[in-house]
């Protein structure tokens, strides 16, 4: 299964769960994170910029039909939650989903594939779902948070900002009340975000791995079944997350 | 779980994909979309106005025909009319014209009837004045006995 002679079940896992990291302590990077996401993002520019540069209203291509479902399935859901007028909201929604889904998808590759080229030129470690890193999911969540943030000043102004922290929502009697609930809210946003995407694809990924585990006539038994079912989550995932961006950031332009 | 600056590398990655979805993906896209449902409500529309068209002129044309039909059936029953005049005319024109030609026919006749009665009366007198003067010769005068002669022939 790996390079080094016969490794234990144990360490086989561990294997695989460690990140390609270069540095020490926070000034670090998961190389393989990076990568993997930085080509995913550049595949899914690629392939929606190439149809918006052919864009045509009149008959469209099959490449152009596939985008348009998701770029109308993706609009859909925005106009279906987000009722102001918002040009970026849209453009997030569906670079979350298909950033997301790319990332989720590469967790359907064989378990061993890109980790056995990566050790034929030398590379020991690589994670390929970049789904299955905190830092991927995090840097997601807290983007959102940021732009909620953002939105929430820009429309509301300091003043209806603060008055939404403080009065809401209890009423100014409650004010600590009303302060700590959203302190806890606030926080659960993006740690639930985020955490939703990771847990889901780690405990996947995981999986996948243990099945990798057993004897080779017997892997299909679990694999084909879990992939299957796999397909359902990865797309669910990503629409999760794209639909709690989608409502995080309406409610930022929801005035009271 | 350990946090450290990929998190850094993985927003900026984020945010450089969501301002180039933002202006070369999403706009022109959405622009095409939008365009195409435009086109296709201006077709349908325009389908249906046709349509509208359509039965508008086939609604017309059998007005029309409609109308043409009566103004023939008209045209036809004024000339049978006319036609039957006509011939009534005529036949008025040539039962007046052989009237006409008859009582002129009758009128000849008559006249010659009456020529002829005067020649034949004349002949007569002509043949009763030779016939007497052969009988009386000599003994009778004709100047002495015109005024017998000519009571006789008013009689005749």
């Amino acid at each position: 299964m790996s390079e080094s002679g016969t490794p234990s079940g144990t360490e086989y896992i561990i294997h695989h769960l460690t990140p390609l990291q270069v540095g020490e302590g926070f000034w670090s990077f998961h190389l393989d994170t990076l990568i993997v996401s930085a080509a995913l993002g550049a595949l899914f520019l690629w392939l929606f910029i190439k149809v918006a540069r052919s864009a045509t209203s009149g008959v469209p291509g099959n490449l152009q039909n596939f985008a348009e479902i998701i770029v109308e399935f993706v609009d859909t859901q925005v106009k279906d939650t987000f009722h102001g007028r918002n040009p970026v909201i849209a453009p997030l929604a569906l670079t979350i989903f298909v950033w997301v889904f790319l990332w989720n998808f590469m967790d359907l590759l064989p378990v061993d594939l890109v980790p056995q080229i990566a050790g034929a030129v030398g590379v020991h470690h690589f994670k390929v779902v970049p789904s299955t890193d905190v830092n991927a999911t995090f840097a997601l969540s807290l983007s959102v948070m940021f732009l909620v943030y953002f939105y929430s000043l820009k429309v509301k102004g300091l003043k209806g900002f603060a008055k939404e922290v403080l009065f809401h929502p209890f009423g100014k009697w409650f004010l600590p009340a009303n302060l700590l609930l959203r302190i806890v809210e606030d926080l659960a946003k993006p740690i639930s975000l985020a955490l939703r995407l990771f847990g889901n694809l780690y405990a996947g990924e995981l999986i996948f791995i243990l099945i990798a585990l057993l004897p080779w006539w017997l892997q299909f038994t679990l694999g084909w079944p879990w992939a299957v079912f796999h397909l359902l989550i990865i797309t669910l995932q990503a629409f999760i997350f794209m639909v709690l961006t989608i409502v995080y950031l309406s409610m930022a332009h929801e005035d009271h | 779980m350990n946090f450290n600056a990929t998190l850094i590398g993985q927003m900026i990655t984020f945010g450089l994909l969501v301002i180039f979805t933002m202006k070369y993906v999403w706009p022109p896209i959405i622009q095409a979309m939008q365009d195409r449902q435009k086109r296709i409500a201006e077709g349908l529309a325009s389908a249906e106005r046709g349509v509208r068209e359509q039965e508008l002129a086939a609604s017309k044309a059998s007005e029309t025909l409609k109308d043409a039909k009566r103004q023939a059936a008209e045209i036809i029953a004024h000339a049978q009319k006319r036609a039957n005049e006509i011939i009534e005319q005529s036949k008025n024109d040539a039962r007046a014209e052989g009237e006409r030609q008859l009582v002129a026919a009758q009128a000849e006749i008559e006249q010659e009837m009456n020529r002829a009665r005067e020649q034949l009366r004349n002949q007569v007198i002509d043949l009763a004045v030779a016939g007497a003067g052969r009988v009386l010769k000599r003994e009778i005068d004709e100047t002495a006995h015109a005024a017998m002669l000519d009571d006789l022939i008013a009689q005749l």
